[in-house]
């Protein structure tokens, strides 16, 4: 740690520490680290990679496969008896034809030409709670006791599996308060998507159905609280904020009727604000026969700080991917905690991991049941990283996780909002918990380059590409930083150098910022009308060859 | 702990004087003050009811690696149940490429940072294209129920019309996870199923069943090949003619790793295809290694724009030669549309993808075709051994590509009491169908690949008999 970056010099009025102000601080960050800041003269690798589509030789191969045996085709003839006519395939997949080391060769300079979270410095990433992975996890999934489990196979055989599982659920209804839970769900929207079937379950028993119709959400929450109750059939009421950020209650009280199914929201929302008065809207709910459910995506600031059920929430969902440290693999597998009160657990997907003695078992007898969200049990590879995990921390260890990554927000927040062209709104005077959803609306004004040319612009310093917002942006020019405790104060310093950084050069020359990226594996990017034209769209390279390389 | 600060090593600044110089620079005493933002009434005041850290690694994977010895592999045991995730061989390199830190450790990261993510999405997309033989295909998630699922409410928003017709033979598993997707009938949004027969000689469709229940009211007719008891469908093109002829979309369920051999859902006319892609190289991890596809024809803009998983499309950059890969209409999404959107998407299964395009390319067009013909034979054989056993019958028909239904009506044994024996020989039984298909009686749906070896397949066969007497 660079102890000059955080000097607090004794001697300012009354006694009191007086700092370095967070203007001249930025301002010093914000040089190349052999200037004494703490920018890096980065370059991304640069392989000038082709497809794999367009390498190999006809006649290469990249693995040989097993034959049947001289025995095996003895008894049996040839394959190709075996299928159908008109189901034998007539022309061969057009698939590379490449050796080995250079199939290998090829992917793994892919690898070096994605950042992902662990060369990249991920607190550009929020809403995603981009904490370190611990690379023992990662050997102990790899085993051969945890990959190559078939899910069918007899429970005796997988009592380790179901331990886990089983366990896990017992700590996270500790950190949640709640009484039941499922891991089955493949990733934190299709826990949400959980809750909206459980919900429409429990209605259907009671025979409201017909006239519970509508969901309740708020615009900071994430888009999965809006978008799955639909899929479950709902209606979506999207309650907006009030001027300070908060949803508006007055208006969350309109919204409840005897039509309302339950609320899906977010808490903290996106913004990193947390609502005081959550547990009245959830009175309003419970008051109107309806539920309330918990977005829990943003836990981290909380853990074991408040409690979903102690707010009044009939049920909440985490993020196994997220708070509780499995990796997100280029965007999944995943895995989705649900959460809920006894009152809801007869709902729950089947099968269920449940305790007898000291065995395990898997509950697929349960009549009440939504069903089924996935197949099988589910990516328990998450469920085991998040129990080594929790194990790992304690009790103790878990709030420490909620109190680091609070205030790492808040010190990157006292820096960012010393950077020209950067503003927080919602909620003046009132501290965010684990993120800060920032608009760079002045900067766009002042100098036309906008938030995703800064976002572009950024990378080039070798940290990660910023979360700008879910849409819609009701926070104009947005971005949300995360910086969850994974990250030391250099790394805080290093990401508002880059943001200071961004600004400056916008300032300056407006344009240079505008044509960015500039130190990348390729230059920016052109004919993006294929992203909305059918005739130029190709979303496989044979599409492409048709579509494109035809017409040229 | 007690007094002592508990400095993690996943937790840099618990460091005391970091905080502290933190904690000063916001003119703060404690953290405590930021967390006033919430109300003291919805603190919660007590210890978590977690156990205390297991604090070093080398005592917390000690623990971790005790529980899962617990478990039994099916590299310890031969395991020969299927029935939605299989096991087939996974190449090393596809581990040496899936396990590399940047891919493990990726997010959402942009189109230039994480270049090479989006690169090999697309590869796969391509590859993935050639062996269903169609020109869309999107990017995958949860696993091939969910999937279809969704393509029945893809075909839904298509046509404008809410029924689908499944065959009757379907996956029940799968089942379950489609009836969640379609919503209870009684609801204005919801999408019918409705089931047309299968030939309980053969194990493919029923036509004829088909024909009577097929009007101009279903927005789709799907089938699978292979169908969830393992025949090989030889109908496809009939099918589809008939879901064409009523304004019906064909959706295809496939298993992709059988289109080295088998004729693809693309060029049967399928307008949609879907399955899993968990045999493309990917571990089985209890069922965590599947994924579901979803590929269409992209000669009609209304299958892309109604697709409701991400979709990425090539483009090029200011350098010719150069090429880069983005998302295409993002606002079709529920990133982009919240519940104005298709359906939703979210974290899906992205690392299994790029696992799969590393098979793809390793295994090329000669490797598909072998691995296709390696496990029909072998499934044959061992259908053979088995048929041999007094007492034991193979169902079905002949043309099967990797499962059988073995019947075991005759040993006077169920499929439970086999099952549970075979465990002393260190097998694990095919799937019990007893349940599923009462008209089968005692059968298990047993799974044959090119993983299995002729002596593998002795062994089970010995064992079978042994616990049959």
């Amino acid at each position: 740690m660079n102890s000059q970056c955080s000097r607090a010099v004794e001697g300012g009025a009354g006694g009191a520490p007086f700092k370095e102000a967070p203007q001249e601080k930025v301002a010093r960050l914000g040089r190349l680290r052999r200037d004494g800041g703490m920018l890096r003269d980065y370059h991304a690798p640069r392989y000038d990679e082709p497809f794999i589509m367009e390498q190999g030789t006809p006649g290469e191969r990249g693995i040989f496969v097993p034959l049947a045996e001289e025995g095996v085709t003895e008894a049996v003839g040839a394959a190709a008896d075996y299928i159908p006519e008109g189901m034998n395939r007539a022309a061969a997949p057009v698939l590379p034809e490449m050796a080995q080391y250079q199939v290998m060769r090829h992917y793994l300079r892919y690898s070096q030409m994605t950042l992902g979270m662990d060369l990249g410095s991920d607190i550009s990433e929020g809403t995603c709670t981009m904490k370190y992975s611990p690379r023992m996890h990662e050997e102990l999934i790899r085993g051969h006791k945890a990959a190559d489990l078939h899910p069918l196979q007899d429970e005796d055989t997988m009592q380790g599996l179901l331990e886990i599982v089983y366990e896990t659920g017992q700590y996270l209804k500790a950190i949640s308060g709640m009484d039941a839970f499922t891991l089955e769900p493949g990733g934190g929207s299709h826990a949400v998507f959980t809750n909206a079937c459980v919900m429409r379950r429990y209605f259907e028993a009671r025979g409201e159905l017909d006239q519970r119709t509508e969901m309740i959400t708020t615009i900071f929450s994430h888009p999965c609280d809006a978008a799955t109750p639909m899929v479950a059939g709902f209606k979506v009421i999207t309650v907006m904020p009030d001027e300070n950020g908060y949803p508006d209650l007055e208006a969350f009280k309109a919204a409840v009727s005897e039509h309302t199914v339950g609320c899906m929201i977010t808490n903290p929302e996106d913004t990193g604000i947390y609502n005081p008065q959550i547990d009245k809207y959830v009175e309003v709910l419970h008051d109107a026969g309806a539920l309330a459910f918990t977005d829990q995506a943003n836990a981290n600031g909380i853990l074991g700080y408040a409690r979903a059920r102690d707010a009044g929430f009939d049920a909440c969902h985490f993020n196994l991917h997220k708070t509780f440290s499995s990796p997100h693999g280029c965007e999944g597998p995943a895995t989705g905690a649900y959460m809920c009160t006894d009152k809801l657990a007869p709902y729950l997907p089947v099968p269920i991991v449940t305790k007898l003695g000291d065995r395990y078992h898997l509950e697929y007898d349960r009549p009440e049941s939504i069903g089924r969200v996935r197949g099988f049990l589910g990516n328990w590879m998450g469920v085991v990283r998040a129990y080594s995990w929790i194990r790992n921390m304690g009790p103790d260890g878990l709030k420490e996780v909620a109190e680091i990554s609070v205030l790492n927000n808040n010190y990157l927040d006292n820096l960012l909002m010393a950077v020209k062209g950067v503003s927080r709104p919602y909620a003046e005077g009132h501290r965010r918990l684990d993120q800060v959803r920032y608009s760079l609306e002045q900067l766009k004004e002042d100098t036309g380059v906008g938030t995703e040319a800064v976002r572009d612009r950024m990378i080039d310093f070798g940290v990660q590409s910023y979360w700008m917002s879910h849409h819609p942006w009701i926070v104009p020019e947005p971005f949300t930083p995360e910086p969850c405790e994974t990250y030391s104060k250099d790394d805080l310093d290093e990401w508002a150098a880059v943001i200071k950084r961004a600004s400056d050069e916008a300032y300056a020359d407006p344009q240079f910022v505008l044509d960015a990226p500039h130190a990348q594996a390729i230059e920016q990017m052109r004919r993006t009308e294929a992203l909305e034209e059918h005739d130029q769209w190709a979303f496989t390279w044979r599409a492409y060859k048709k579509k494109i390389r035809g017409a040229e | 702990m007690g007094d002592k600060p508990f400095v993690h090593p996943y937790i840099p600044n618990a460091v005391p004087a970091t905080k502290r110089a933190m904690l000063d620079e916001l003119g703060l005493r404690s953290v405590e003050e930021i967390y006033a933002e919430i109300p003291d009434r919805l603190r919660f005041k007590g210890t978590l009811d977690i156990p205390p850290a297991i604090r070093s690694e080398r005592e917390l994977r000690k623990h971790v690696q005790g529980l899962l010895d617990r478990n039994t592999s099916s590299l310890e045991f031969l395991n020969f149940c299927g029935a939605g995730c299989w096991q087939h061989y996974v190449p090393a390199v596809v581990d040496e490429v899936i396990n590399r830190a940047e891919f493990v450790s990726a997010y959402c990261g942009g189109n230039y940072s994480d270049l090479g993510k989006y690169l090999a999405r697309f590869e796969f997309n391509s590859m993935l294209g050639e062996l269903v033989d169609l020109d869309g295909v999107a990017n995958p998630i949860y696993d091939w129920g969910d999937v279809a699922g969704r393509s029945f409410r893809m075909a839904r928003r298509i046509t404008g019309r809410d029924k689908v017709l499944v065959p009757a033979h379907i996956s029940p598993m799968r089942l379950m996870e489609i009836r969640t997707l379609c919503q209870p009938e009684s609801m204005p949004t919801s999408t019918k199923v409705r089931f047309y027969e299968w030939d309980r000689e053969t194990g493919m469709v029923d036509l004829e069943d088909l024909r009577a229940k097929l009007d101009d009211t279903f927005a789709a007719v799907y089938w699978e090949n292979p169908t969830y008891l393992g025949t090989i469908e030889a109908q496809g093109a009939e099918i589809v003619a008939l879901a064409h002829d009523h304004g019906a979309l064909a959706i295809a369920g496939v298993d992709p790793i059988t289109l080295g051999v088998l004729t693809p859902p693309g060029t049967l006319g399928a307008d949609i295809a879907c399955g899993d892609i968990q045999p493309l190289g990917i571990h089985m991890h209890a069922g965590g290694g599947c994924s579901g596809f979803i590929a269409f024809r992209d000669d009609d803009p209304i299958f892309a724009q109604e697709c409701p998983l991400e979709l990425y499309t090539v483009l090029e950059t200011k350098t010719p030669g150069q090429y880069a890969v983005a998302e295409a209409m993002a606002e079709r999404t529920s990133y982009g549309s919240r519940d104005q959107g298709k359906d939703w998407v979210g974290t899906a299964s992205g690392l299994w993808t790029i696992g799969a395009a590393v098979y793809m390319a390793l295994m090329g067009p000669q490797g598909f075709r072998e691995v296709g013909e390696t496990c029909i034979a072998r499934s044959h054989y061992a259908a053979k051994l088995l048929g041999e056993i007094p007492g034991v019958e193979i169902k079905l028909s002949s043309h099967f590509f990797k499962e059988f239904v073995v019947n075991f009506d005759g040993t006077g044994k169920t499929v439970a009491e086999i099952n549970e024996r075979l465990l002393g020989h260190e097998i694990f039984g095919g799937k019990d169908l007893t349940a599923e298909f009462t008209e089968l009686g005692q059968s298990a749906l047993y799974c044959v690949t090119e993983y299995h070896d002729q002596a593998d397949i002795e062994k089970l066969a010995s064992a079978v008999k042994e616990v049959a007497r």
